[in-house]
């Protein structure tokens, strides 16, 4: 027979054009404006912090499965890409880059390839790079370059604070909330991202467009984002309106650190967070419980990247809990 | 410094010692008697957990072996008579000494003889594609080809032969405890007497199907013109919807069947070469000796 | 807002090239091969022998049980052979061979009948009828009907629903029937509650039939009995079970049926199946199939005898095109890739799709990225992934706690999934496993 045999397979014999591929590109798209932003503000340090990381993302990625793991090598899937891309976001933009590489080794190799690779990690493999680097070197990765003037040079920026890092700090020595409230950047700042903080967190508007896009794209559902900073608006919300001298208002919460960028990027991450609708909004109300309890009560500025490691253990047992409503399930049946 | 290290050791030793307590305590109290007959079969048993003797594992087959009076119809494939002599040893019981089997594969239709009509696009196993149709060849009786036996054996031995694309059992590690068996949809594994020196002649085919259709499919199918049946001194051919089977009670290897079947689907293993081709010879039939369980 | 049912389903492209073709008639073939197991339950007893002269419409196989059905000579001719066919399960069947009589007129009468619309049957006989006809749901299914009809005492109905979604891309053959044979539904509704002793019955279509709605909207305009329910657009909404939820918003329980909660549901195309035989005294022999595929020259809808070789369809619309790979016996949703062209046309055959070398393979399957997608769109509630998980690795057990059983393999799992993973082949080799175990349990 010329012609190859007709095909057999089981039904459906069509397909949607929605692959696992596109969705993680659509993904890298909806990054693209934050890192704008941080190339605009942070200049070519955040260009080498993200090459630096993509690159060793793909390459440890490459190197694991071909020689070490010997299985089939998934570089081009898209999900080594992503774990660098929001690894890099997720660091200071001056942190030396051979840092940057170890936490890439943390975030493919041990967090994603040895669980079994995609699909299979527990933990999102960025925060777990992030988290480890910022256990081993807790100095580098709380020295905060401030946007520079002339965003080409190579010279170290001048290190500054967070925002949370300000109010923290401030809290701490006793400050009144007044002179604190003094030295935060204004709320506009903070939403088109002229502030101190991570490479990608800077500017909240590009976030929520990248948001956006996902959203509409259907890549994720607005459910895990949504309940976040809900949670987290009503959470420092109630301890504003209790005590406005301890405590700053939520828009502030919200806008500042890595709100915005775990709500959508981090969070969302489909094989770590729960299958079903019911499931998402419970993940993401515990999510935003734990970043306030840290933000406030914790010796770290920021917490939602320990917030949401914290809730992926728990995603197994969301899972077994939320399940979907069955079909006929409240009556009782009778068998005709 | 010293009183830290006092305190922690004094701490450690003191946990330990109420943990330790505490174990002791409910070890005793929760102390279910267990028949030590049972342990000591299971020492004997091969623990391959297999489920080849009907129950689900070694342990359980002990218990059985100990509740049961009698025990003439038990018997583990995998140990084989020795095992169960021990076992009789062990528990004065009357055990039934059972010729050894071993698992054939009775389908040759390879890649080479079998053409594909049809290509099977899904998950890579056996159960699923027969759910859907009848395999990727014109013959609805043969191997599938999709390993669900290779993949079930818990022994190694079984391995798919990349040439034909058929499974192979490696006859020395074969313990006959059935996995395969149950685990081929289309019945085409058996289990048959091993003989001496492992000596077998069984029909490689299934095919039901009348003698043409079943050429037409593969080439080596049996087409039921029952020249074997004719042929065979002892009975124990039967023919039943155009199909040949050889009955291992009443076969005595005689050979006489194998040179007469025109599309050379009796198959038989580890017999000297020589003879047959002498049998090629007076007959004027081309002949092959074929080999396919001895491959390994 | 246009009705629906509220979890799940997909929208896949509907494709339906065939909507404005009316439906034409296939030439008599001169031989058809006529399966015995052509419904869902036991398969029909032969009751012919080699070399009998057969009538058109005679029985040539008889019931074999309660859920089991007639089957009729399509043709009048000569019994050939009874032998073994491959049919669209892919295996061998036993079948009926019939030569037709060229010199027959019967084979060549007209059979469009003049609308009848009085019923002069009583409720019991039309049940009888239905049952010595062979009518057997048209729908896909190929449920034999009269076992729906044979409502026990204890059961209340109160509503009739009629199938006319054709929730499948590509088909049309239920779409052409309603605009084509609208009055004659409409009659076969009427003796389906006469039957049934309802006063009620709603006609379920999708929003992308409009003309359907229109003619049934126009028809029905002075009736109080019979309403017509405009659906949005979703696969699988021709699920019973889906369907109910969606016109009615009742819930059929799990395990149960439509008749648990009062509904009767037949297929359009079942129901003219009714009115032929009710009225013109035609039993099940022939049927309307939709011939379609992108790359055919004519897609085209056909009035089929049941047992016509699907090649001479093909040939009707101009041949197997250049490079297929894959001919479908039913929607591309849920119908069955055949072997070759040899497979007869059976009385659950409602399309025959051709699908080019572009469209016919499978994507490689990929790691599960959990994304929850197959969870979002199955109707039933199930998790798709993890039934997919725990029957790959044998625990069946499990999988029937998780209801594995209730899935209704309508395929939108594997549909949507963003790695081509083979859900419903997995989950449909686990639920007939599972169905065994539960069985021998009970």
């Amino acid at each position: 027979m010329d012609s190859p045999p007709i095909v057999i397979s089981a039904s459906p014999h069509v397909h949607s054009d929605r692959t696992a591929k596109r969705i993680m590109y659509d993904v890298v798209i909806a990054l693209v404006p934050a890192f704008l932003v941080s190339v605009y503000v942070f200049g070519i340090h955040a260009l080498i912090a993200t090459t630096a990381a993509v690159g060793s993302c793909l390459l440890f990625e490459y190197l694991i499965q071909k020689y070490f793991l010997r299985t089939e090598v998934t570089i081009l899937d898209g999900s080594a890409l992503i774990t660098g891309i929001l690894l890099a976001f997720n660091l200071p933009a001056t942190l030396p880059v051979w840092m940057i590489i170890v936490g890439s080794l943390v975030a493919v190799g041990i967090a994603k390839l040895s669980f079994g690779g995609l699909g299979y990690n527990v933990f999102n493999p960025a925060l777990v790079g992030r988290v480890f680097l910022l256990i081993c070197f807790p100095v580098q990765m709380t020295l905060w370059p401030t946007p520079v003037e002339n965003n080409t040079s190579l010279v170290d920026a001048i290190s500054g604070a967070t925002t949370l890092g300000i109010i923290k700090d401030g809290l701490q020595i006793g400050e009144t909330m007044g002179t604190i409230s003094a030295q935060l950047p204004s709320n506009m700042n903070m939403l088109l991202g002229i502030t101190g903080g991570s490479l990608g967190e800077m500017s909240a508007l590009a976030l929520l467009l990248g948001g956006l896009y996902l959203i509409i794209r259907k890549v994720i559902s607005w459910h895990i984002p949504v309940t976040v900073l809900a949670t987290m608006a009503v959470m420092t919300g109630i301890f504003w309106w209790a005590d406005p001298t301890q405590y700053v208002s939520p828009i502030i919460h919200l806008l500042a650190g890595g709100a915005i960028l775990g709500a959508f990027y981090m969070a969302t991450d489909l094989v770590t967070s729960p299958v079903t609708k019911k499931g998402m909004v419970v993940f993401a109300i515990g999510i935003g419980l734990i970043t306030v309890v840290i933000r406030l009560f914790g010796s770290y500025p920021e917490g939602i990247s320990f917030a949401i490691l914290i809730m992926n253990a728990f995603v197994p047992l969301i899972n077994k809990f939320f399940k979907p409503r069955r079909f006929g399930s409240k009556i009782k049946a009778t068998i005709v | 410094m010293t009183d830290s290290i006092l305190n922690s050791v004094f701490l450690l030793t003191s946990l330990g010692g109420v943990t330790g307590m505490v174990l002791f305590i409910v070890s005793k109290k929760f102390y279910v008697y267990e028949d030590p007959l049972i342990a000591e079969i299971e020492d004997v048993l091969p623990a391959a957990n297999c489920a080849g003797c009907g129950s689900p594992g070694c342990k359980a087959f002990a218990e059985k072996l100990v509740a049961t009076e009698d025990i003439s119809g038990l018997f583990c494939p995998v140990g084989g008579n020795e095992v169960m002599k021990t076992v009789s040893e062990i528990l004065g019981k009357e055990v039934v000494e059972q010729d050894p089997t071993v698992a054939v594969v009775r389908c040759q239709g390879g890649c080479d003889v079998r053409p594909k009509t049809t290509e099977y696009q899904g998950p890579k196993s056996c159960a699923i594609s027969a759910m859907i149709y009848s395999g990727e060849t014109d013959c609805q009786y043969g191997c599938l080809g999709d390993g669900d036996c290779v993949a079930v054996c818990k022994f190694d031995a079984m391995y798919m032969d990349e040439a034909t694309g058929l499974p192979v059992v490696i006859t020395d590690k074969c313990t006959s405890c059935g996995m395969c068996v149950d685990a081929c949809p289309r019945d085409i594994i058996e289990m048959r007497p091993k003989h001496k020196r492992d000596l077998k002649i069984f029909v490689g085919c299934l095919n039901e199907d009348k003698g043409g259709i079943a050429k037409k499919a593969c080439a080596v199918a049996c087409i039921g013109c029952s020249k074997c049946f004719d042929v065979c001194p002892k009975e124990a051919i039967t023919m039943v919807n155009n199909l040949a089977y050889i009955d291992p009670e009443y076969c005595t290897l005689c050979r006489k069947c194998v040179p007469v079947c025109p599309t050379e689907s009796i198959i038989e293993t580890n017999f000297p070469k020589k003879k047959v081709k002498k049998v090629e010879v007076d007959k004027g039939i081309e002949v092959k000796s074929v080999n396919l369980m001895n491959d390994a | 807002m246009l009705k629906t049912f509220p979890k799940g389903g997909i929208h896949p492209p509907e494709n339906k090239l065939t909507s404005s073709n009316s439906i034409k008639r296939m030439p008599v073939p001169k031989v058809v091969y006529v399966p015995i197991a052509q419904h869902i339950g036991i398969p029909s007893e032969i009751v012919v022998d080699r070399k009998d002269k057969v009538e058109l419409g005679q029985v040539i196989a008889k019931s074999g049980g309660f859920v089991s059905s007639n089957i009729h000579s399509p043709v009048a001719g000569t019994v050939t052979k009874l032998d073994m066919i491959v049919d669209s399960s892919g295996y061998k069947k036993q079948c009926i061979v019939i030569r037709t009589d060229v010199k027959n007129e019967t084979n060549f009468e007209e059979i469009d009948y003049p609308l009848k619309k009085e019923i002069t049957l009583e409720p019991q006989e039309i049940v009888r009828r239905i049952s010595d006809y062979g009518i057997v749901g048209l729908g896909g299914a190929t449920f034999p009907s009269h076992v729906k009809l044979n409502v026990k005492e204890d059961k209340k109905l109160d509503c009739l629903l009629v199938n006319g979604v054709e929730c499948e891309p590509y088909l049309t053959a239920d779409h052409r029937l309603m605009l084509e044979k609208a009055e004659e539904i409409l009659v076969g509704i009427r003796i389906l509650m006469k039957a049934l002793h309802l006063h009620r019955a709603v006609i379920g279509i999708e929003n992308n039939k409009r003309d359907a709605i229109e003619v049934f909207k126009k028809l029905t305009a002075d009736e109080k009995e019979i309403q017509v329910a405009a659906l949005r657009v979703k696969y699988p909404q021709g699920s019973e079970k889906q369907l109910v939820k969606a016109i009615l918003k009742r819930e059929v329980p799990k395990n149960g049926l439509p008749l648990d909660v009062g509904v009767v549901v037949h297929n359009v195309g079942t129901i003219f199946a009714i009115y032929q035989a009710i009225q013109h005294q035609q039993p099940l022999i022939e049927r309307v199939v939709t011939v379609t595929g992108k790359q055919l020259k004519e897609p085209s809808n056909f009035w089929v005898k049941i047992g016509t070789p699907i090649k001479d369809l093909v040939e009707e619309v101009g041949g197997l095109p250049e490079g297929t790979r894959k001919i479908v016996n039913g929607g591309p949703m849920m119908g069955k890739a055949i072997k070759n062209t040899d497979v007869p046309v059976t009385k659950g055959t409602s399309g025959i799709l051709v699908i080019h070398e572009d469209e016919a393979s499978r994507g490689e399957p990929k790691a599960c990225i959990r994304c929850g997608d197959c969870v979002d769109v199955c109707p039933m509630g199930l998790e798709p992934h993890l039934l997919m998980n725990l029957s790959e690795k044998g625990l069946y057990e499990k999988a029937a706690q998780e209801d594995i059983l209730t899935c209704i393999e309508c395929g939108s799992c594997s549909y949507v999934c963003p790695s081509h993973r083979p859900l419903l082949d997995y989950i449909r080799f686990g639920k007939s496993i599972a169905k065994k175990m539960v069985t021998s349990k009970n």
